[in-house]
């Protein structure tokens, strides 16, 4: 299997199906692990950084059938090529960022990524499309059983899995959900459910996009504690909350079409009609209007559109996928062309039929 | 103690040193995120935020400790990896598994105020922490014996691999059981 195989599909995790899925967009786990016997990452020399990712490029094989299994030198991929799986939530920004080996080892269908050589030794990755938390632990529980048995991983009595950073000490694991809240955000409670989300010590942040304003309205909510509880324990704590915040979107996108029919029909069309006719068109401008035309089909006000294809478009009209799936490295400004192009072909715009038929 | 800006328990003890003059600062813990998130960098971000946390309050230390006593801790090395506490405080991370035994004094305060907890509660490793532990002493002994061929002192560098050795097959027989 190669990278370009991953373009032309979706992570299974982006497929728009499973339990509150209009809402849900996905849950995902991650264990952070280390080998006993060498200095962590940042303190690791260079012939150490090696000899790690020899011992774990063996230890993740068998995880996967190997031909579904594809193993990635990080250090050795263009610049666009690592921004592709920063897009895909395949790697973090800082493993494509930093230097020296490391490594990524992903699964056919992106149900799992293991990064090697990150903030720590191993970072193990699982996630699934809608609320699901209960799979993803079974799922990453049998990787790190898999892993186990051919390493030795830091493991002190008291603190459990040692990581590089206190923070992440204990079980190693953060549990996340994604979730679309474009009605909590126009009616502007996010902020109060933000607030009371921090009281019980869970964190929130945007998906894309740097600021602490999510670009397309999606929010990651986690745990902060990773010692001192199971991971049931924290896994139940996040899966316990999912079903309240739902009920909040809900209860806001009740409120808008109560209040303001028109209103939100008409930014919902509007948004449509932009992203349908636009010549050329920025990144944040895409995931803004997406949002708006994402929640229009939730609420029945747009019907010709299918959420799995909203999905594809949120990530597909990111700056390297559209550099890999034209073939040619793009400025910024074609890209915003490119972009257009790409919306108006995938979202059937009557106003520019000659696009619509090239490939 | 309670906290300055409301009626909660002052669990963040925070020493601020502002001109060279140091202002203390006592405040529950959703006050002090609020504190350190304005200060702090990449606010925005719980990750990024946990770990700004956890840097100022190492930084910081517990109120109480004076100026020498904060200096000594800070030079404290750690025998396995090399780096000082001061090294741990500056970057945010630490440098090696041992740092969490060598610098348990230090960083007992800061997991607790992390974490609400000090002790894990979750999943284990078959092979249990003395695995581990002997295996982390592979750290220190490939460091000595590197020394060692530096000082030219083969005799010592040759027990030294010895050693290497059979801790690291020892580790292989487990395996191959397994």
């Amino acid at each position: 299997m190669e990278l370009n195989d991953l373009t032309q599909n979706q992570g299974q995790w982006l497929c728009g199906s499973g339990p509150q899925s209009d809402i849900v967009i996905s849950s995902r786990i991650r264990l952070a692990r280390n080998l006993a016997d060498f200095p962590f990452v940042g303190q690791a020399a260079d012939a150490d950084r090696q000899r790690i990712e020899e011992v774990l490029k063996d230890a993740v094989q068998g995880i996967e059938d190997a031909s579904r299994l594809l193993y990635i030198e990080v250090e050795d991929l263009a610049s666009v090529d690592r921004q592709f799986l920063v897009e895909r939530h395949l790697i973090s920004r800082e493993h494509a960022e930093s230097q020296g080996v490391r490594a990524v080892a992903i699964d056919g269908g992106e149900r799992f990524s293991i990064m090697i050589n990150e903030e720590d030794h191993l970072r193990i990755q699982v996630m699934r499309s809608g609320l699901s938390l209960d799979e993803t632990w079974g799922e990453i529980n049998r990787i790190d059983d898999h892993i186990e048995p051919r390493v030795t991983y830091a493991f002190h009595e008291k603190y459990g899995y040692l990581t590089a950073c206190p923070t992440n000490v204990g079980t190693g694991m953060r549990v996340s959900v994604m979730l679309h809240l474009p009605a909590l955000v126009l009616t502007r409670q996010i902020d109060k459910v933000f607030r009371s989300l921090q009281k019980i010590s869970l964190a929130v942040r945007g998906l894309y996009g740097e600021g602490s304003q999510a670009m397309g309205d999606f929010y990651q909510i986690s745990n902060q504690i990773t010692l001192g509880r199971s991971e049931q324990d924290l896994i139940k704590q996040v899966h316990d909350i999912v079903p309240v915040i739902i009920d909040y979107e809900r209860q806001a996108r009740d409120f808008l079409i109560k209040e303001s029919p028109e209103n939100l029909h008409d930014r919902v069309s509007r948004a449509y009609g932009i992203l349908r006719t636009a010549q050329t068109i920025s990144s944040e401008e895409t995931m803004l209007l997406l949002s708006s035309v994402r929640m229009g089909v939730n609420l029945g006000l747009i019907h010709d559109l299918e959420i799995p294809l909203l999905n594809d478009l949120f990530l597909k009209t990111q700056p390297a996928h559209l550099q890999k799936l034209t073939g040619v490295e793009l400025d910024s400004s074609d890209r915003n062309i490119e972009r257009a192009r790409y919306l108006r072909r995938h979202l059937h715009g009557h106003a520019d039929n000659d696009e619509s038929e090239k490939n | 103690m309670k906290c300055q800006k409301c009626d909660k328990p002052a669990t963040f003890h925070i020493t601020e040193l502002t001109d060279g003059n140091p202002q203390e600062l006592h405040l529950c813990e959703q006050h002090a995120r609020e504190y350190l998130s304005q200060s702090g960098v990449g606010a925005a971000e719980p990750e990024n935020m946990a770990a700004a946390l956890a840097h100022q309050m190492a930084q910081q230390m517990v109120v109480g400790q004076t100026a020498e006593e904060l200096a000594r801790l800070d030079q404290q090395v750690c025998p396995f990896c090399g780096i000082s506490f001061y090294d741990f405080r500056s970057r945010g991370r630490l440098g090696c598994p041992h740092d969490y035994t060598c610098f348990e004094a230090q960083l007992n305060p800061l997991i607790l105020n992390i974490h609400g907890e000090t002790d894990h509660a979750g999943k284990t490793p078959k092979s249990g922490p003395q695995a581990s532990l002997e295996r982390t002493q592979l750290i220190r002994l490939r460091r000595e014996m590197k020394e060692a061929i530096t000082e030219e002192d083969y005799e010592r560098a040759g027990k030294l691999r010895d050693t290497i050795r059979r801790i690291e097959q020892g580790d292989d027989v487990n395996e191959t059981s397994t």
